[in-house]
């Protein structure tokens, strides 16, 4: 049977809930044997969506985020969703450096980030319907080939 | 967090984790004390710091933006290797000085 396990949260849009998804985010990924590297790679992917969807999802009005994780063998997939006023060009706000608020000191390097620390990004975004990151990343890549080396 | 102000030099002792959350507070505190000291040089203190997203990184250009006005400069110090690797990925590095310390 395929190793595979699934897990929800709903949490509000408060800047102290970053520290949160990332450390659940962490903590469920743990059943998958990840390095300290990997571990920290999706902290990083993780805060930055959680991060955008307060920030400019919900433009700091309190509603909820959720963070949906799903393990499928040695991949793991996570979802962060916001229901806030979503991104007219996509495109645009994937762009690295690209920020709608410079005046805010945002570095404009979110997706850039989420796109460096994992395999794969997606983004689903409609101006009113808010915005939905799917992320995806092998976990333990090359260590098989590191356990069974030979001496 | 704390800061320690010396002469026109601003040092400024990061948390644990550097995000958005923690972010807010450094650039209130950090922009009164740059204005009411006249500070030229800003230091990020990276000794007690594992972890820091793009916000850190958008409070780096801030403080930057900030003393460039005066011909100063920003500085960081104690990077450990995941915080080094956030730096320059993000490009930081163009316009900050990373302290390393030499190796005995």
């Amino acid at each position: 049977m395929r190793n595979t396990n699934e897990m929800e949260l709903i949490f509000d849009s408060r800047s102290a809930n970053e520290r949160f998804a990332r450390v659940a985010v962490a903590a469920f990924m743990t059943q998958l044997n990840p390095t300290v590297e990997e571990v920290s790679d999706v902290k990083t992917a993780v805060s930055e969506a959680v991060t955008n969807a307060i920030i400019h999802g919900y433009e700091q009005e309190v509603h909820k985020v959720s963070m949906h994780c799903r393990i499928d063998g040695d991949l793991l997939f996570v979802t962060i969703k916001d229901t806030g006023k979503g991104i007219a060009d996509v495109a645009q706000a994937m762009m690295p450096m690209y920020t709608s608020k410079p005046e805010a000191d945002r570095s404009g390097m979110g997706f850039s980030f989420m796109e460096a620390f994992m395999d794969k990004v997606m983004v689903e975004s409609a101006p009113g319907q808010g915005t939905s990151v799917f992320m995806e990343k092998r976990i333990g890549k090359g260590r098989s080939l590191w356990t069974t080396q030979s001496l | 967090m704390e800061y320690q102000v010396q002469e026109n030099c601003l040092t400024i002792f990061l948390p644990r984790e550097v995000d958005h959350h923690s972010a807010e507070e450094l650039r209130k505190n950090a922009d009164a004390l740059i204005e009411r000291n006249h500070i030229k040089y800003v230091i990020f203190d990276f000794e007690g710091t594992e972890f820091m997203d793009s916000s850190g990184i958008g409070a780096i250009m801030g403080r930057y933006r900030l003393v460039r006005l005066i011909g100063g400069e920003v500085w960081a110090v104690h990077t450990k290797e995941r915080i080094r690797k956030i730096l320059t990925m993000s490009g930081v590095t163009k316009i900050m000085q990373i302290y390393e310390e030499e190796k005995s």
